[in-house]
């Protein structure tokens, strides 16, 4: 009896040592891979426009969506990205200053917009805009970390021209990343959000609450730009990417989704 | 349900539980029975991890192993690619971070093994080795497999590390841990349920199977 289980006890030892060797992804051979590192605001937008992709140039793209602060980090310690779209412009000039991407492939394809949205049982009147966070029914208001999140950072210009930031601090929740605010105000646990509008176009949010624009004067222009990384394996498929990305079925599924779509000739 | 996240999971925490067994019954041997009087410092070391916040520990992993330190340089040079954002780097991680829930149940173990057992055996001519696997691992079983299970486990629920060395990269270092956050973040709350509780069922089942192949009770029975 005991030596039975002891026999038992031995055989599962050895299938577990011997699991490690076996694969874990398939490798379709002959398609191109390309790895996309992408700010958490396009997380509505991307997969229509990567599924277009994938079908045209018969590669497979795989999108990690993020805050913008965090991928730079990360690509900045090697993370095998190939393609970096950011939030913002600095970080991939910073990446391109660095070495890390290509400076020439550097370009601002896009404007992102601000928006407060609340749930739609919420009591709040956005009509009101900002100020209407000031009231005390209001206990917590989510926005991105401003430390590396693009979208927090023109929350908290936003929240300092009406004057209202010194007021609200106390009651500012953080997000790790826009899609995580999004889901502290989702949820609940967050009266309202100031979040981006792609993600309030979005089909979830969409369904379940309202926005109001923030006015674009109150806070700095929010530049989505692509770049290149310097490391990628696929530097031509990369480029043919964000040459995508500004063709025309791209540049109406942006537009659908409240982003203000920049000529090629920007820069 | 990310059948990839959880097959990349159980590799993970089978591939770094079995490592594990290797090190840490050498270890937890040296720590226990060597009559040195510096152990203590490397009892220090080994559980480090456990007062460590995941993330500090997951940010010197990614120092530690980047392109900006010499042991990450030399990995790089003789793989071809850095070793933070591969399922290599996340073993590496897993590693030392389950080190001390790999030792120190060992450790535990052979300490409680009766002393005038192992000298019996020496008088009786057996060599130091055959003392040890004859006599003090068969009396250990029990810390050995509490090792394994906790490391395995430990390594299941890893999030922290993992976030910060694996760069959430599907296929390669996705583990469940990440997906299941993934989801949530993207609002997608039913596949975030599905991955969490098929996680919950598998966990138990694995506990399930070990805890059930013990040869005694978890209390000593009475000598008759």
């Amino acid at each position: 009896m005991i030596s039975q289980r002891r026999r038992l006890c031995k055989a599962l030892a050895v299938l577990i040592a011997l699991a490690p060797l076996l694969p874990t992804r398939v490798v379709t051979q002959g398609s191109r891979r390309l790895v996309v590192a992408a700010a958490s605001d396009l997380q509505t937008v991307l997969p229509e426009i990567v599924r277009g992709f994938e079908r045209s140039r018969a590669a497979t793209v795989t999108v990690s969506y993020g805050s913008s602060g965090t991928l730079f980090a990360q690509i900045q310690n090697g993370a095998p990205f190939d393609v970096f779209l950011s939030a913002d412009v600095d970080y991939p000039r910073q990446l391109a200053t660095a070495g890390f991407a290509d400076a020439a492939t550097l370009q601002v394809y896009a404007k992102g917009h601000l928006v407060l949205w609340a749930r739609r049982d919420s009591h709040l009147d956005l009509g009101r805009g900002l100020v209407a966070l000031t009231d005390a029914r209001v206990r917590f208001v989510a926005l991105a970390n401003p430390k590396y999140a693009p979208y927090g950072r023109a929350a908290v210009a936003a929240l300092r021209n009406a004057q209202l930031y010194d007021t609200l601090e106390k009651k500012l929740v953080m997000g790790e990343s826009l899609a995580q605010t999004a889901q502290l105000v989702e949820s609940g646990n967050a009266d309202a959000g100031l979040l981006s509008l792609s993600l309030v176009l979005g089909p979830t949010l969409k369904a379940e609450g309202s926005y109001a624009e923030i006015p674009a004067t109150s806070y700095p222009d929010i530049d989505q730009a692509a770049v290149v990384v310097k490391a990628s394996r696929e530097a031509a498929l990369a480029r043919d990417f964000i040459a995508y990305l500004r063709q025309g079925p791209s540049v109406e599924h942006l537009t659908r989704f409240g982003f203000t779509v920049l000529r090629p000739s920007a820069r | 349900m990310d059948w990839q996240a959880l097959w990349l999971t159980a590799r993970l925490a089978a591939l770094v539980s079995t490592i594990l067994l290797f090190i840490s019954i050498p270890l937890a041997h040296w720590m226990v029975f060597s009559r040195r009087r510096w152990t203590f410092l490397v009892e220090s070391v080994v559980s480090l991890p456990l007062v460590l916040p995941p993330t500090v520990f997951g940010f010197y992993m990614l120092m530690a192993t980047g392109n900006r330190s010499p042991a990450g340089r030399l990995w790089s040079a003789w793989t071809g690619h850095p070793l933070a954002f591969t399922f290599e780097g996340l073993v590496v991680a897993s590693v030392f971070y389950s080190l001390p829930f790999a030792v120190q149940p060992v450790a535990a173990a052979f300490a409680q093994v009766d002393p005038t057992l192992r000298e019996a055996s020496s008088i009786l001519g057996a060599s130091r080795l055959r003392t040890f696997l004859r006599v003090v691992l068969p009396l250990s079983l029990e810390g050995v497999i509490a090792g394994l299970v906790l490391s395995f486990a430990h390594t299941v629920g890893e999030f922290g590390v993992v976030l910060m060395v694996g760069g959430n990269l599907p296929g390669v270092t996705r583990t469940i841990s990440i997906a299941v956050y993934d989801h949530v973040q993207a609002l997608q709350y039913r596949e975030a349920t599905t991955t969490a509780l098929f996680m919950l069922v598998f966990a138990f089942a694995v506990l399930l199977i070990v805890y059930g192949l013990r040869r005694r009770p978890l209390a000593a029975a009475p000598i008759a």
